[in-house]
């Protein structure tokens, strides 16, 4: 009966404009629109896959600002058992190394874990790097971008896909899964879903709960600094004709024009 | 002047092109040094590439190992090599594989990550990343405050230039692996490439959207692309309705592509598509909607039905090119 901690970001909306804040080039989550990130909702339908076909719990754990507990909602009432949020404004700007110390700080918190699953890849940080950052600081190994995952007894199997191709790999428990697009649809909430995730337990941490000094973490202490940021000009509408025949021909016109052919 | 180490991406003991363009971008800052880590007998077939696009050494870290667990050989060869080295950064492709290694090895050297960079300049002694994030909407540079900056250079965001290196070997070891943290890779099933371009390196791309229709008919756009030289994609529409398989997907959730040319077949230029295709330097599109976003950043539109645009279009490359 795997105990399983799925990691959850709240990211903004990919069709409202992102931007970066003028003051201190981090992301300016007041001007999107916020929602779960859609490979973390694949990540738990994943662990609910499994803890329907074997048993055992369900935690969601999210490491951001208060308005994170939308995604946090979100994943318990798909069925999730539980979360584990952490929430500080010491975070604001955190890199990539400090959000994995306070990750694996988290999953701490958590008794036995067996399976940490993640997404592959962020939608706003495209860091891509957490599952195998966390691998490393857990010591656990890592079977990431995942598009199938069969657990028996301590063995997990994964077919992990990528641009090179398919890589069966294997490995022991406790381990980090990150799962791709792939992997599953996920469900949608139920009523009764929705309804019984407001009764389940989140539990809040600082940094301080977690026995991290305050000032590691956020913006003035991480290991990568924005030295300046430009936003590129929109680009703007060129020409456009419409097609009467020779619409083919205008745009090898066109190309010949720009040296392109 | 300081080393800088570049990640070695290859498959069978050929080079992948974003190596060329880490080493042309570690010119930029240093002496660049190529790490190979792969299987017993790759340096030999690799040697010489490396060496015409300036890599002064190249450390070579052989062992079966290496195709027999996932990642982790990698990072315990890169690691050793920067205790050893103290290089001024370590430059690694920003594939799927290679976010991972960078990952690590940040964590492991105690280093600042900086991902997905479109070059590396040197200012004050630092080594500073440029980055285009959101799709292209903000350029940013930034620089790692501690340990070795390791810098994942995404593919194409480089141009490769030769330049002659003495490539000087040096072996190094692949460290023994912890098989209770390892993973072991079981088997392979590698993509086969066909004659195309790769999408992340042609500079020509012709992508098909939900407009094409159908599986079959999407030999349309692969004519085009033909005829160009260029390498094919597809929208997420397009690959959800099985037209076209998903590693041919540009955008947001797909590949971020910045050729000479792009052209969108039917495509409506959704935001999370063009967020991965907007820095394209030149974009046309067809679209039979004269009201289709794609037409707010296209260079040249033709409003219009495609299977009547594209063909002639084909047509009319083939007969220039003769
Ligand atoms: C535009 C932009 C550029 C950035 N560039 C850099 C940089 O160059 N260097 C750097 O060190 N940092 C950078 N950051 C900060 C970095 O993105 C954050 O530290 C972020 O919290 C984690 O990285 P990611 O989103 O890229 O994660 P990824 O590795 O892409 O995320 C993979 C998975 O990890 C899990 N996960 C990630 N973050 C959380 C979380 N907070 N809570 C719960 N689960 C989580 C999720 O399951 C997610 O699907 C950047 C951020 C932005 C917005
Ligand atoms: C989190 C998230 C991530 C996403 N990531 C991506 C991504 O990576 N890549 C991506 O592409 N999308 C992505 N999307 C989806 C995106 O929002 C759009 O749904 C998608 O790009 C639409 O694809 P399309 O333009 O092919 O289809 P449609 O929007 O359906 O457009 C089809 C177009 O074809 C035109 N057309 C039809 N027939 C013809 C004809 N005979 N001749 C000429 N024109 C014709 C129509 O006028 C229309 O404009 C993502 C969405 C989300 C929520």
């Amino acid at each position: 009966m795997p105990n399983i901690v799925v990691l959850v970001k709240q990211v903004p909306d990919t069709y409202s404009e992102r931007r970066l804040a003028e003051a201190d080039h981090t992301l300016d989550r007041e001007s999107a629109d916020a929602v779960l990130d859609e490979i973390n909702e694949r990540a738990v339908e994943e662990a609910l896959l499994i803890k329907e076909a074997q048993g055992g719990e369900v935690t969601v754990l999210s490491v951001g600002p208060e308005r994170a507990t939308e995604a946090i909602r979100k994943a318990l009432s798909m069925g999730a058992d539980r979360a584990v949020h952490v929430s500080d404004p010491a975070l604001h700007g955190s890199c990539l190394l400090q959000t994995t110390r306070v990750l694996a700080a988290a999953i701490g918190k958590v008794d036995g874990v067996d399976l940490v699953i993640a997404g592959n890849e962020a939608t706003d940080g495209r860091g891509g790097a957490i599952p195998a950052m966390l691998a490393e600081v857990l010591g656990f190994p890592q079977l990431t971008h995942a598009r199938k995952v069969a657990i028996d007894g301590t063995t997990i199997t994964v077919t992990r896909e990528t641009d090179t191709g398919l890589t069966h790999l294997s490995a022991t428990l406790p381990a980090v899964v990150s799962v791709g697009e792939k992997i599953n649809e996920p469900r949608y909430p139920s009523f009764k879903g929705i309804m019984a995730a407001k009764k389940k337990p989140v539990e809040t941490y600082t940094v301080a709960d977690l026995g991290i000094d305050a000032a590691e973490v956020g913006l003035a202490a991480a290991s990568t600094t924005v030295l300046e940021a430009t936003p590129k000009p929109p680009r703007s509408a060129g020409q456009r004709v419409e097609d009467s025949g020779d619409g083919g021909g205008k745009i090898a016109e066109y190309l010949i024009g720009q040296k392109l052919i | 002047m300081s080393e800088v180490l570049v990640l070695v991406d290859e498959i069978d003991g050929e080079v992948k092109k974003v190596t060329f363009e880490l080493l042309t971008a570690a010119r930029e800052i240093g002496e660049p040094a190529a790490v190979v880590v792969a299987a017993p007998g790759t340096a030999a077939k690799v040697k010489e590439s490396l060496a015409a696009y300036g890599a002064a050494k190249v450390y070579v870290a052989e062992s079966d190992d290496v195709a027999n667990y996932l990642v982790t050989p990698k990072v315990d060869v890169l690691a050793n090599l920067v205790g050893a080295k103290s290089p001024a950064a370590v430059l690694i492709p920003a594939t799927a594989e290679g976010k991972e290694i960078a990952g690590r090895l940040a964590v492991r050297t105690g280093s600042g990550l900086l991902i997905e960079a479109i070059g590396v300049e040197s200012s004050g002694g630092d080594v500073v990343g440029v980055q285009s994030i959101f799709g292209g909407a903000f350029t940013v540079k930034a620089k790692s405050t501690r340990g070795t900056p390791v810098v994942t250079v995404r593919p194409g965001g480089v141009e490769a230039v030769q330049a002659q290196g003495a490539a000087a070997e040096e072996t190094v070891e692949v460290p023994a692996v912890d098989a209770a943290k390892a993973t072991t890779v079981t088997g392979r099933e590698p993509v086969v490439g066909g004659d195309r371009p790769e999408l992340t390196e042609a500079s020509i791309v012709v992508s098909g959207g939900r407009g094409v229709g159908s599986a079959e008919k999407f030999e349309v756009v692969e004519k085009l692309a033909d005829a160009l030289g260029a390498a094919v994609g597809a929208s997420r529409a397009a690959v959800d309705s099985g037209y076209y398989p998903a590693q041919f997907q540009v955008g947001q959730t797909g590949k971020t592509v910045s050729p000479q040319l792009y052209v969108a077949l039917g495509i409506s230029g959704a935001i999370q598509h063009r967020a991965g295709m907007q820095t394209s330097k030149t974009i046309v599109a067809v679209n039979k909607d004269a009201e289709a976003p794609i037409f707010e950043i296209a260079d040249f539109g033709v409003v219009g039905d495609l299977f009547a645009v594209a063909p002639r279009l084909t047509d009319e490359v083939a007969k220039r090119k003769g």
